[in-house]
Parts: structure tokens; C-alpha cells; sequence
């Protein structure tokens, strides 16, 4: 079933890419409903329990077969679905045809190929979220960078060029640094394939050996890190963060969504599958680092985030510190931890895609993003302004919305998770209130008052095929809000055996 | 098995005789300007030989069976057919792209007989299993590789070029048949295996003259696969060469080198008995071949401004690479052996396609009359999408990155170097191969992210270059999903030359 959705999606993006323009966006919108249809029958269809990488786990749609062989090492096609990946597959097809039908208006030339790299992004995300060995996760992982660093660098801002560098240097060195860190552990692991089940629950029994004099333990402690850093490059968290507000501002809003929606998730899905699957116990050791790093990132990035002008720094920077949440629910390693954590990339998703869509309406109107440039849209906007209030206080946690269930699991897995959480906890509860500051900030001088508008456009009502992503993705937030068993029940019978690390 | 035995030597065959008709359709009709005649006979003769190496590979012969044939001067086993496998899909590509760069010159039939001349060349080189026939055969590949590379007659870059490469040339054959020689005062006979039983039953006597017989057999390899410090042709020469004789002479002609080495240092020259006896360990040779051409291959790429000569220059780094596959060869590993032999035989595959096609682009370029520097590429990919998205796949797969073939050639072949210990090889060609990111994206940057400096039209399409390199872009791709038949097959090969 996998293999289908992701060889459907292929075969789209091929189609897409050699369609003419006229009608490539038209095009790529309806092709991407089959793997949106899919993806959302995976759902009702699913059948598997338990983690894809622990023993207990029973996969759904899982196909394994041979590709190739290393030596004594195995390549195999191995792709299986559990509550974790799920949502994330579902997540993904869906803000992948939201943002497309948000492309129709700003995408004006070269449309075939902004669309054929869009559909073929989604295919390697497909791919990343599924795939359950190493080799194979990792081409599709790398699969990811190559369409989004041309989606920055042709179609992107004034700056787009310096942008789309930084974003490909900073994220394939961490690549290559998590490589690294993987290869060397599965040479000192007495494993027969680059499988992650097997690498995860070789590691888990303690079967690490040592390799070039290294010591077992420093050994398990350096390749986490490595790991860590890689995957932290990605999320990001603070330090490595100073890429994303680069890439988010040059893209193009459609690629903005899916690098805020779904790429950042491809960190922190990697993060808990490798590190707080495979090594839980560096992870214990380290907690304090690791959730300092979680909180500082909220703290941090919700700062930056008040000192920007440009709305969508604004909204980008807001992803550093909604990410640090992330982090801090995956060190708890308690279910409500570790499934908030995985809640939270779900609806971080849908609402910076929420927000980052909604700016892209505000800026085709208007032709500026600057807090300073305008004032009082709501008169003459009303639409896109009350869904981007909405927008703002699903992110600043109102409950019934999604933001406020992420956050709340969260916050009760890590309370009592380690000696000391409760202080980092009650750190990161405070950087809430930073992130209404801002957003409240924002919106009441960019949105409310009396018109004004530096620029000279005529200000209307945006069009519909703007406005309907937005509700879509409006239901989906309060869907979730209201009904979060929709996904968390899957996703903490995944997560349940990690809880407490160390088996 | 085939049988009779000789049916094993269709590719050869085939390729002869494509060469021959090719000429006899020059002598009937002299000077012809033929071009869809000329370039289909080759063609179809590179093709038809592609079918037979293949099919041989898969069921005539089998990949670890050998057929040896006229007193065991030629072998045909594995590892020949898997290496006309590389040689026949490179002048395939070579000879359909040459379709459109040719259309203005004369001397078209010549051109096409001699690089069938050339792939015929390579793979009787393939199987030869005497240092005879392996000097012969090494002579048929370069003799129509000189007049290839000059084949500009009015082009004064392409003249000094031809001239460069041929003097150099010269003067490696001598080197090489000198080395020949030394090793035929030793042992007393040229043929492989009974130079391997020689030494094995009487161990290495004069080693000293011996070790500098091998010395020059290196240094003969060298100067055919460009690799440091025999290397200083190949940026003139694939430069001033017409651009498809450049990606003939990077891909083919290279791997025929190393199918050379590969025979010879293993079968005739086998590690157990050269090193052991004390007389010379020619894997520290290739050790330090490999990490000087693969730091001064990939840093020399990363200082020019001609994307031709970028490419030549990766085309040394490359060279670095696949030397692992001799340098980590180690004595008594029979098995880890024929993993990176095997991955060297792999990544001379993956790179044959990939570089072929990312050269063709050039010609294309060329052909078009788009300048030479990296600055002249800028926005060809709103004029060319397609092509432009497989010149994109060539680059991002000669610099190793996942989604393409030439990730997991770089891959498997560094994690057999670290499996048979030689981490520290694998270490350097990680190294250089992540540096080497960075000047094979100045090209996609070019074609797709920069705006076009000058207002150009490009006049039509050429359907042959045009062909060649979407079929390059597609192999290239699909060696991904087909890596594992292929790996495979190259294992098999090459546990045949430590059986």
C-alpha cells in the first residue's frame, strides 16, 4: 500500500513537471487528492499496535524485501507504518495539497516545475515517514533537501539565493554528521542489516560493542550526539537555528508551509525515533542538557520572535520556540511526553501551515509583510484577519483547539518526569506567555486600528481558492482540539513502551 | 555455459565488426555526410554488444564462471563482461549524442569507426589475461583515442590537445611495455596465471627488478585511468576534445585502465605472494595513489572557471576513488577483497552513465554556442527544463548525494574500505567527496537559480544529444532501485580474480 502512495505521488510530480504551466497548478492539486485519499484510507484501515522499532511493535502495511547487500550488511526495503509515522503521513499529504492550492496566486512563472518539485517533496516525505531502514530512510531524507533547496532558490525572495545556500550547506552537513553517527554505530552493533528495529533493539539490549578503541559507553554517547546535533540542525533548536528564518522569509509561501508543516517534523520524528528510541539511557544521563536545550529554545526563539517586523519572521521564529516544546516532551520519556511531543509536530504543523498561509494571502493583497506598513486590515479583510486571529490563539494555546491539547500533554508528561522538571516545565509554561505577547503585539498593530497601508494596492477580498485552504485547515485545528483521541490514542499506544527509558 | 566457447566473444565481435562495416560504408560512399546512417551503425553495434555483455553476464557465462579462450590468452569471465557492460552503455550514449555535434564536420565515418575501434579496444582489454594481449589491446584504445581527442581539426585547443595527450601517451606505453619487459626477465613468461603459479612455486627472486617492473606497469595504469601524478593530460585534453570524446575518454577509457589493474595486480600479481615475499606491496602504492588523486582531483576541481574543465578534474578525483578498490585490497582477505573490488567495479558503472551524460551536457552546451565558464550556464534551464533537470541528477549524483546512483556506489565502496580496515581511506574520500559538493552545485546554481547574463536563443533541439542525455538522467536514477542486481553482479565478478 505504501509503495503505491509513494509511487503514485512519483508518477504525479513526473506528469506535473512535464504538464505546460496553464494548467500545472490545476493539475497538481488534483493528482495530489490521490495521495491525500490514501493516506487518510491508511487511517481508517489501520491495524498496527505498538512501535515499529521495539519488539512489541505489529506494523501496518509492512513489506520487507532485499535490495542490496554490504558485505555482511543488509539493504533492505523495509516500509511499515505505526502511531507515530501515521499522523505524520497524513499531516503530509494534506498541507502538501493545501499548499498547492495556496500556490495559485503567488506561483506566477515556471509553475510545471514548482509544482512537479512540490508533488516530488511530498513523495521523499512519504518516504521518510515510512521507511524502517536506515539506508533507505536516508536517501529519502536527503530526497527532501534537494526539491526544497530549489524551491527557495528559484522561486524565493530577493535573497533567495543566499537563502537557499545556507539552507542546503547547514542541513547537509548536520546529514552528514548524523550519517557518520549512525554508521558507527551499527559497525559496533552485531547487526545483519541497516534495519532500525534491528539497530534500535540491538542497541536497547546492550549489545554495543567497541570500534576503533572507542569504548562502548563513550562511543554510545558520542554517536548520540552526533545524531543529535544532525537532527537538531533540522528541528531546529537553538544554537542551530539560523537558517530557518532565512529559508522561511526567502521561500515562497507555498514552500514556506511545508518547510514549517512538515520538514521541521522531519527532525523531531527522527530525533524520537533515533535518539530516545535507540539510546534512552544517554538520553537519561544527559536530560538536564537536552532539556535545557528544549527550553531555551522555547524561551529564546519566542524573543526573537518579539523583537521581528516582517510577519512572517515572526510566525518563523515562533517555530524555534514551539519546537522546543517538542524537544522537552521527547527528553520526559513518559507517554504523555512523548506522545504530546508527537501531538504537538501534528498540530505545530497545521497551524504555522495555518499561519504561514494566511501571511501569504496578507502579502498578495497588500505586497508587504512589515508590521510597520500597515495597520487596521481587519476593515478590509476581514476573512483572512479573523482566520489568522484564529490562527494566533490556536498557537497560543486556547483550548478546544489543537495547540492547547500538544501543549497540555506535554506539560503533565514532563511535571514529574525527572528530578527537577517541574522548573523546566514551569520555564517553558512562561514562554506561553511570550508567545501571546507577540502574537497579540502583532496582530494589534498590524491587523486592528485604522487603515493604513504603505503600499499602493488595491486592497480586497482575497479570492476563494486562497480562502479555503484556511478553513480547511481551521476545522482540522479544532477537530483535534475537540477530539485529540482522534490521533493521540495511536500514537501513546507507540510511544508507551519507551516511557521510563531503559527497558 | 555457451557453447561452443567462442560464442563468448560476441562482444568483441560484434564491436569488430561494426568497426569494419562502418569503414566499408566509408569506402562506398566516401566523405559521406550520412550522419543517421553512420551514427546507427554504430550504435546499433554498441548496442547489440551491450545485449550480448549482458546476456552473457546474466546467463551465457554467469558472473563467477570464466571461459578461457585461444591458449588462455583471453578470458571471458565476470569481470570483462561486466566491464563491456560499462564500455558498450558509454559509446552507446556517446555515439547518439555525436549524431547532433557532428553535423557540421566531414570525416564523420572515420570518427564513428574509430570509437567503435576504441570500445572494441576495451573490451578485448577486458579479458586479456597476458600482459601481451593487454599491451595490444591498451595500444587499440589509445591509437583512435589520440585522433579523437584532435578530431577539431580547426580547433586550435582541440589540435594541442590531441598532440599533448599523444606525446604523453607515448611515452607511458614505453614506460608501460618497459615494466613489461622487466617482469618478463623475472618470471619468464607474460600469460597471468602461470605467472601467478611461477612466483607461487618459486617465490620472487629478483625483486628488485621485479618491483620496478611493477612500479612502471603502475605508472602505465595511471597515465590511462588520470590519476595523479600521471594525471596532467587529462584536463587539456578532455578540455580540447570535441565534448563527447571527452566523456568517452573520462568514462570508458578510464574504466578500461582499471579493468587492466584490476586483472593484472590480482590474478598475475596477487598481494599474497608480491608483498609477502617482500619484493614490493603495491597496495601502499595505490593507497597513496588514491588519497593524492582524490585531495588534488577534488581541490584542483573546486579552483576552475570552465565547467569542462571542472568535470575533467572530478574525473581525476573520481579516478581517486575507485583506487580504493586496489588499495584496500588486503592480503589473505579473500572475501572483504571482492566487496570493494566489487564496489570499484560498481562505482566505474555509476560514474560511466553519470559522467557521460554530465559531459553530453556540455556538448550540448557546445552545440548551442553557450559559452565555457560556469557564469555562461546561468538560467539555461529556462530554455531547457528537461535537460537541465538531468544535468542537475548528474551533478548531485557525481557528488554523492542519496537519491541518485552515485550515493550508493560512494557508500558501499567507503564502507568496504572501513570494513577491511582502511577507515582512513574511506575518511579522505568522504571528505573530499562532501567538498566536492560544492563546486558540482555551482553548475545547478547556474543553470537553475541565477538569472540568464545574457539574452540567448538556443537554436533547436538536438534529438540525439538531446536523447542521450534524458537516457543517461534515467539510468542514472535508475541505478538507485537496480543497485542491488548490479552490486551483486560485481561481487560474483570479482571473487572470480581471489578465487
Amino acid at each position: 500500500m505504501i509503495e503505491a502512495l509513494l509511487a503514485v505521488t512519483f508518477v504525479s510530480s513526473l506528469v506535473v513537471f512535464a504538464a505546460p504551466d496553464r494548467v500545472a497548478g490545476k493539475l497538481a492539486a488534483l493528482l495530489s487528492l490521490a495521495p491525500l485519499a490514501g493516506s487518510l484510507w491508511l487511517y481508517t484501515a489501520f491495524d498496527g499496535s505498538g512501535n515499529a522499532l521495539l519488539p512489541d511493535g505489529d506494523l501496518a502495511f509492512e513489506t520487507m524485501a532485499t535490495w542490496l547487500s554490504i558485505g555482511d550488511l543488509a539493504v533492505n526495503w523495509h516500509v511499515g507504518l505505526d502511531g507515530v509515522s501515521l499522523p505524520l503521513v497524513v499531516l503530509t499529504t494534506l498541507l502538501t495539497t493545501l499548499a498547492i492550492v495556496s500556490a495559485w496566486t503567488p506561483i506566477d512563472e515556471r509553475q510545471s516545475q514548482f509544482y512537479g518539485l512540490v508533488l516530488f517533496m511530498e513523495a521523499a516525505l512519504l518516504g521518510v515517514f515510512s521507511a524502517l531502514d536506515f539506508f533507505l530512510w536516508f536517501v529519502f531524507w536527503e530526497a527532501v533537501l534537494v526539491p526544497m533547496y530549489f524551491l527557495i532558490g528559484v522561486w524565493g525572495g530577493p535573497r533567495r539565493k543566499y537563502a537557499a545556500i545556507k539552507f542546503f550547506v547547514y542541513t547537509n552537513v548536520a546529514s552528514l554528521l548524523m550519517f557518520i553517527g549512525v554508521i558507527a554505530l551499527v559497525f559496533a552493533l552485531p547487526v545483519e542489516s541497516f534495519g532500525l528495529p534491528e539497530i534500535a533493539q540491538s542497541l536497547r539490549a546492550g549489545e554495543l560493542g567497541s570500534l576503533a578503541g572507542i569504548q562502548p559507553g563513550t562511543l554510545e554517547v558520542l554517536a548520540f550526539f552526533a545524531i543529535f546535533v544532525g537532527f537538531a540542525v533540522k528541528v531546529p533548536v537553538v544554537p542551530f537555528h539560523t537558517w530557518l528564518p532565512d529559508a522561511h522569509v526567502e521561500a515562497p509561501t507555498p514552500a514556506s508551509v511545508l518547510l514549517a508543516g512538515v520538514l521541521l517534523k522531519m527532525g523531531t520524528y527522527a530525533l524520537l525515533r533515533f535518539n530516545f528510541t535507540m539510546m534512552p539511557g544517554v538520553a537519561q544521563d544527559y536530560v538536564y542538557l537536552i532539556a535545557a536545550v528544549g527550553v531555551v529554545s522555547v524561551i529564546y526563539g519566542a524573543m526573537l520572535a518579539l523583537a521581528q517586523q516582517d510577519l512572517k519572521r515572526i510566525v518563523a521564529y515562533s517555530s524555534v520556540s514551539s519546537m522546543g516544546y517538542v524537544i522537552l516532551g521527547l527528553v520526559a520519556l513518559t507517554p504523555f511526553g512523548l506522545g504530546g511531543a508527537t501531538f504537538q509536530m501534528v498540530s505545530h504543523g497545521l497551524i504555522s501551515g495555518l499561519l504561514f498561509m494566511t501571511v501569504g494571502v496578507i502579502y498578495n493583497t497588500t505586497h508587504t509583510r512589515m508590521v510597520g506598513d500597515m495597520s487596521g486590515l481587519a476593515d478590509r479583510m476581514p476573512f483572512t484577519v479573523g482566520v489568522f486571529v484564529a490562527g494566533a490563539f490556536a498557537y497560543m494555546g486556547l483550548p478546544l483547539m489543537s495547540g492547547f491539547a500538544a501543549e497540555v500533554f506535554i506539560f503533565l508528561g514532563a511535571f514529574d518526569a525527572f528530578a527537577g522538571a517541574p522548573w523546566f516545565t514551569a520555564a517553558a509554561m512562561f514562554g506561553i506567555v511570550i508567545v501571546a505577547g507577540y502574537l497579540l503585539f502583532a496582530m494589534q498593530r498590524s491587523l486592528f486600528g485604522p487603515f493604513r497601508l504603505e503600499t499602493d494596492y488595491e486592497v480586497g477580498r482575497a479570492p476563494l481558492h486562497d480562502v479555503v485552504p484556511l478553513v480547511v485547515l481551521v476545522a482540522t485545528i479544532v477537530l483535534l482540539g475537540v477530539f485529540p483521541e482522534l490521533i493521540f490514542d495511536m500514537i501513546t499506544d507507540a510511544v508507551t513502551a519507551l516511557s521510563g527509558g531503559v527497558a | 555455459m555457451v557453447s561452443p566457447d567462442w560464442l563468448a566473444l560476441a562482444p568483441h565481435g560484434i564491436l569488430g565488426l561494426t568497426a569494419m562495416v562502418l569503414l566499408l560504408y566509408d569506402m562506398i560512399d566516401p566523405d559521406s555526410r550520412n550522419r543517421l546512417a553512420l551514427a546507427s551503425i554504430a550504435t546499433v553495434g554498441s548496442l547489440a554488444a551491450l545485449a550480448a555483455s549482458a546476456w552473457l553476464l546474466a546467463v551465457g557465462v554467469g558472473p563467477s564462471e570464466s571461459v578461457s579462450l585461444f591458449d588462455g590468452q583471453l578470458v571471458v569471465d565476470g569481470v570483462a563482461l561486466f566491464f563491456s557492460v560499462v564500455f558498450t552503455t558509454v559509446a552507446a550514449l556517446v555515439t547518439v549524442a555525436s549524431y547532433d555535434y557532428l553535423a557540421d564536420h566531414s570525416y564523420q565515418a572515420e570518427y564513428y569507426s574509430l570509437v567503435v575501434l576504441a570500445t572494441t579496444g576495451m573490451v578485448v582489454l577486458a579479458s586479456a589475461n597476458s600482459l601481451a594481449t593487454a599491451f595490444v589491446s591498451l595500444e587499440l584504445v589509445s591509437l583512435p583515442s589520440y585522433a579523437l581527442v584532435a578530431f577539431l581539426k580547426t580547433n586550435r585547443g582541440s589540435v594541442e590537445a590531441g598532440t599533448k595527450y599523444f606525446l604523453i601517451g607515448a611515452l607511458s606505453s614505453a614506460v608501460f611495455v618497459y615494466g613489461i619487459s622487466l617482469v618478463y626477465a623475472v618470471a619468464g613468461s607474460l600469460h597471468f596465471e602461470t605467472l601467478a603459479a611461477f612466483f607461487a612455486e618459486q617465490g620472487i627472486e629478483q625483486a628488485g627488478v621485479f618491483g620496478l617492473g611493477i612500479v612502471m606497469i603502475v605508472g602505465g595504469v595511471a597515465f590511462k585511468t588520470a590519476s595523479v601524478p600521471f594525471h596532467f593530460w587529462a584536463p587539456e585534453a578532455y578540455e580540447g576534445a570535441p565534448a563527447p570524446i571527452s566523456g568517452f575518454l573520462s568514462s570508458a577509457s578510464k574504466a578500461a585502465g582499471f579493468v587492466l589493474a584490476f586483472r593484472a595486480f590480482n590474478v598475475a600479481f596477487s598481494l599474497d605472494i608480491a608483498a609477502v615475499s617482500g619484493a614490493i606491496d603495491w597496495a601502499l602504492l595505490f593507497q597513496i595513489l588514491a588519497v593524492v588523486t582524490m585531495i588534488v582531483g577534488n581541490f584542483a576541481a573546486a579552483v576552475q572557471e570552465r565547467v569542462k574543465r571542472m568535470l575533467a578534474y572530478s574525473s581525476v578525483g573520481h579516478a581517486g576513488y575507485v583506487l580504493i578498490g586496489l588499495a584496500a585490497i588486503t592480503s589473505g582477505g579473500a572475501g572483504g577483497n571482492s566487496i570493494v573490488m566489487g564496489a570499484a567495479m560498481m562505482h566505474l558503472l555509476v560514474y560511466g552513465v553519470m559522467n557521460t551524460g554530465a559531459f553530453l551536457f556540455v556538448g550540448m552546451a557546445e552545440y548551442w554556442g553557450v559559452g565555457r565558464r560556469f557564469e555562461d550556464y546561468n538560467g539555461l534551464s529556462k530554455q531547457a527544463p528537461m535537460a537541465c533537470v538531468a544535468m542537475a541528477i548528474f551533478m548531485f549524483s557525481l557528488a554523492g548525494l542519496p537519491p541518485f546512483g552515485g550515493f550508493f556506489s560512494k557508500y558501499v565502496l567507503f564502507l568496504g574500505a572501513i570494513q577491511a580496515g582502511f577507515w582512513w581511506l574511506a575518511a579522505i574520500g568522504a571528505v573530499t567527496s562532501a567538498l566536492s559538493l560544492y563546486y558540482y552545485s555551482r553548475v545547478v546554481k547556474a543553470i537553475w537559480i541565477e538569472d540568464p547574463s545574457a539574452d540567448f536563443r538556443l537554436r533547436g533541439r538536438p534529438v540525439g544529444l538531446y536523447a542521450a542525455v534524458m537516457l543517461a538522467g534515467v539510468l542514472t536514477v535508475a541505478l538507485l532501485p537496480a543497485f542491488g542486481v548490479g552490486i551483486e553482479a560485481a561481487y560474483d565478478a570479482a571473487s572470480v580474480l581471489f578465487a
